[in-house]
């Protein structure tokens, strides 16, 4: 890691990341079959997942930009999550939907299925690491 | 409970026949370990890039071995432990009814989406976590964009697989 941490960078990383993973298992979007139940339109509980967590991480983001200075375990500045808009982000998300329609996971929510036992979901998270070494080798092809 | 009566009795109870509070007590926990960790370092984390920076580890492949990649993929891998752990720590000791659980989805249903979202989230710079709550909490058009483009193909998508009959 090339910038200068805290003794604590990892163990609050490794702690948000708990907290995160526990948030996805306690909300069920770690099991498949309810994210499919949600995108059959029998269950909109996900609603209140995403919204839920996006006021939560809204509200983090405002602190931070609006009256806090620099992060203490790392010296970053604090900024929102803006990625420039192009048409890669339709076209992927449009792939990703696909992807999330037939399987019912996400990277995130795959990762925490494998903590709550699931083995598997070891088949998405195989798939997901090929797509993702084809798509940048593909584009390292095409860039070079 | 008496004040959702008038709301059960406008049919919401078979919108959401697992309720509402688990629901909502997850993303919060999701938005709060995602506030933890932008709070005390500014990083904001999502849970995709891993997948690539990870592979820098194995891959010459150039794309995969941007710097920010690798200066980042050693934090990204904890991260992803913390959320295999709290996933752990939910399943087998706090939830009601502990134990291993597993999905009855066919496996070439998961590999097969499991390609199609790693090409995807990779291709669209971001997922449910970095575009669904971390852009959407930053009010980033290009994340409501992505999710809206997901979320319609998504929905499209499951249908039409639950139209074919494949189930589960």
């Amino acid at each position: 890691m090339s910038e200068r941490e805290s003794a604590l960078f990892a163990p609050v990383v490794f702690a948000g990341g708990l907290v995160f993973g526990l948030g996805l298992a306690v909300s069920g979007m770690a099991k498949p079959e309810v994210v499919l139940d949600f995108l059959q339109f029998e269950d909109l509980g996900l609603l209140f997942v995403m919204g839920g967590a996006a006021v939560v991480t809204g509200l983090a983001f405002f602190v931070g930009t609006t009256f806090l200075e620099r992060a203490p375990l790392t010296g970053r500045a604090y900024t929102r999550r803006v990625k420039a808009m192009d048409r890669n982000v339709v076209l992927g998300g449009a792939v990703f939907g696909v992807g999330w329609g037939i399987s019912g996971i996400c990277p995130g929510a795959a990762y925490a299925s494998v903590g709550i036992g699931n083995l598997p979901v070891l088949w998405a998270v195989a798939g997901m690491f090929l797509g993702a070494y084809a798509q940048g080798y593909a584009r390292s092809r095409l860039a070079g | 409970m008496s004040a959702f009566t008038p709301l059960l009795a406008l049919g919401l109870d078979s919108l959401f026949p697992r309720g509402i509070l688990p629901y909502l007590a997850g993303g919060a926990l999701v938005g709060l370990g995602a506030a933890v960790i932008y709070l005390s370092t500014g990083i904001i984390a999502g849970a995709s890039t891993f997948l690539e920076s990870t592979l820098s580890y194995v891959s010459g492949v150039e794309r995969f071995n941007r710097h920010e990649y690798v200066q980042s993929r050693d934090w990204r891998v904890v991260f992803t432990l913390g959320i295999v752990a709290g996933a752990a720590v939910w399943g087998f000791v706090l939830a009601p009814d502990p134990g291993a659980w597993t999905t009855g989805v066919q496996w070439w249903r998961l590999l097969g989406g499991g390609l199609l979202v790693g090409v995807g989230t990779r291709l669209g710079k971001g997922c449910t976590s970095g575009h669904g709550v971390c852009g959407v909490g930053s009010l980033s058009g290009t994340s409501l964009a992505n999710v809206a483009t997901f979320m319609a193909f998504a929905i499209g998508t499951a249908q039409l697989v639950a139209a074919l009959g494949v189930s589960p």
